[in-house]
């Protein structure tokens, strides 16, 4: 366990046009059924492949809630701990199906110099497209 | 999701879309449902359990210490976790009711937009959460859109604004949800190939009977010795043992001698009921049998004909058929006025 809390970024030192390093998430089924009960999501397209397949969808699904999750992982793995995310809106897209890896994507689309809020766009694409387009609002010190 | 009502209104003039569409709209701005608050206040077991399960090192989500010396002043939730404070869980949302959002529904689902899809999520945060906030959420439905076509069919889509309150009253987040809810394009079933009759195990001895059917003759086998008829054809006359024999081709006509409605077993290739009759042949005119025994029996489906005219004694006429490209096969055709012979 770290004894110190990491660096944050500032304001100052980020730039419209700075990309994010990309984030690679191998897409299990523990992730996807942990995720979904951990939210309180008991949908049984989020955990049941019998039930999904008679729904008519190919294998279980991640539930949006952690697809917000992981846009929110995302971005305070990048900006630190000392961040603030005021909003985070997301498109949805191609699901997240079990045995795929979603890809995380981003780049500083704007800043805001009065309420130091610099905004991102956050993309995660899979094997079948573009599971989410995002755009998180994020406050830096 | 979806809901099937027994009969789907058409709006097929402008004016009819138009006054659908209007009724859709008084039911924006509506709150769906009392206040809804969360089962349990904000706290830190599960804001670990998803934090484990996402993968999220934050410490300030676990780490009491580090939390305390970051700008949220100890542990906090992560904001994306909003939604899930008020999840009603294993139970599942509350069904039925007759609230504006239901009787929204019904509207929607009596012009066939029964399919749902979430398509957008926007959340906003006031301040991150803390263990011991206790939320409660109010719904409101946002906007409802014209009538839009998209990839998965045609449509409305449906926002609903849910606002988060702490128990101090005061918003701590908000959340539009937009759903498409959908009449589903019409899916073309793929063409299923048809599955062929079973092959037939062809053999020396009644390979030339099917290529014979496949030039359009019906034939039996006739013995060179004795002259006796036979069906299905053998190397051997039962007869006379003479491996000697001459293809006489038979009249296609007959009479039944019995018959069966196969239900099952089911085999594929073939459409059940299936009527299989056994045809009394009639006798060859070019060929006399010596012995007077030159009378045979086949086996075959029927064609063009009513399950009800199957009758033992009824005249048919045999029609020589294609089944596949590559297969001819005799088919029973029942004499509707068959007199019984």
């Amino acid at each position: 366990m770290t004894s110190t809390l990491p660096d944050t970024r500032t304001f100052a030192s980020v730039s419209v046009g700075d990309e994010i390093a990309p984030f690679e998430l191998p897409l299990t089924r523990t992730l996807i059924v942990s995720t979904a009960i951990a939210t309180r999501d008991y949908q049984v397209v989020h955990h049941d492949p019998s039930i999904a397949a008679e729904r008519g969808s190919k294998d279980i699904i991640m539930n949006i809630l952690t697809s917000n999750a992981f846009v929110g992982r995302y971005i305070t793995d990048w900006a630190g701990p000392n961040s603030f995310i005021s909003s985070v809106k997301i498109r949805l897209g191609a699901p997240n199906y079990p045995g795929d890896t979603m890809v995380v994507t981003g780049s500083i689309t704007a800043k805001d110099d009065d309420t130091r809020t610099v905004t991102v766009a956050v993309k995660g694409t899979n094997s079948l497209g573009d599971h989410m387009n995002a755009t998180v609002e994020v406050v830096l010190p | 999701m979806t809901n099937t009502s027994p009969s789907i209104i058409v709006d097929s003039t402008p004016e009819a879309k138009a006054a659908f569409y209007a009724e859709l709209q008084t039911y924006v701005g509506l709150e769906v449902g009392e206040p809804t608050p969360g089962p349990d206040e904000v706290n830190a077991p599960m804001i670990r359990h998803l934090v484990e399960a996402v993968g999220d090192r934050n410490p300030i989500y676990t780490n009491p210490e580090l939390a305390a010396d970051s700008i949220h002043g100890g542990i906090v939730a992560p904001p994306t976790m909003l939604q899930a404070w008020v999840m009603r869980g294993i139970d599942g949302p509350a069904r039925g009711g007759n609230g504006p959002y239901e009787k929204m529904n019904q509207l929607l689902f009596s012009r066939g937009f029964t399919s749902v899809l979430g398509t957008n999520s926007e959340q906003s945060y006031k301040r991150y959460l803390r263990p011991g906030d206790h939320l409660t959420m109010r719904t409101v439905i946002d906007s409802i859109s014209d009538e839009k076509t998209t990839g998965l069919g045609t449509g409305h889509f449906v926002s609903t604004r849910q606002d988060y309150f702490d128990a101090d009253d005061q918003l701590v987040g908000s959340m539009l949800f937009r759903i498409f809810r959908f009449k589903p394009a019409a899916k073309v079933p793929p063409a299923k190939p048809q599955p062929r009759r079973p092959r037939p195990a062809t053999t020396y001895d009644n390979q030339w009977w099917f290529d014979e059917l496949g030039e359009g003759r019906l034939c039996a086998q006739a013995c060179a010795n004795c002259g006796r008829v036979r069906f299905p054809t053998g190397p051997m006359c039962p007869s006379c043992h003479s491996r000697s024999y001459d293809k006489v081709e038979l009249p296609l006509s007959g009479t039944i001698h019995s018959f069966v409605v196969a239900h099952y077993p089911q085999v594929p290739g073939f459409d059940y009921p299936l009527p299989i009759v056994l045809v009394d042949m009639d006798p060859s005119t070019s060929h006399i049998g010596k012995l007077g025994n030159d009378r045979v029996r086949m086996i075959m489906n029927t064609a063009d004909s009513a399950e009800s005219a199957l009758a033992v004694g009824a005249r048919v006429r045999i029609e020589i058929r294609a089944t596949d490209p590559d297969m001819k096969l005799p088919f029973a055709v029942i004499d509707p006025i068959g007199a019984t012979s």
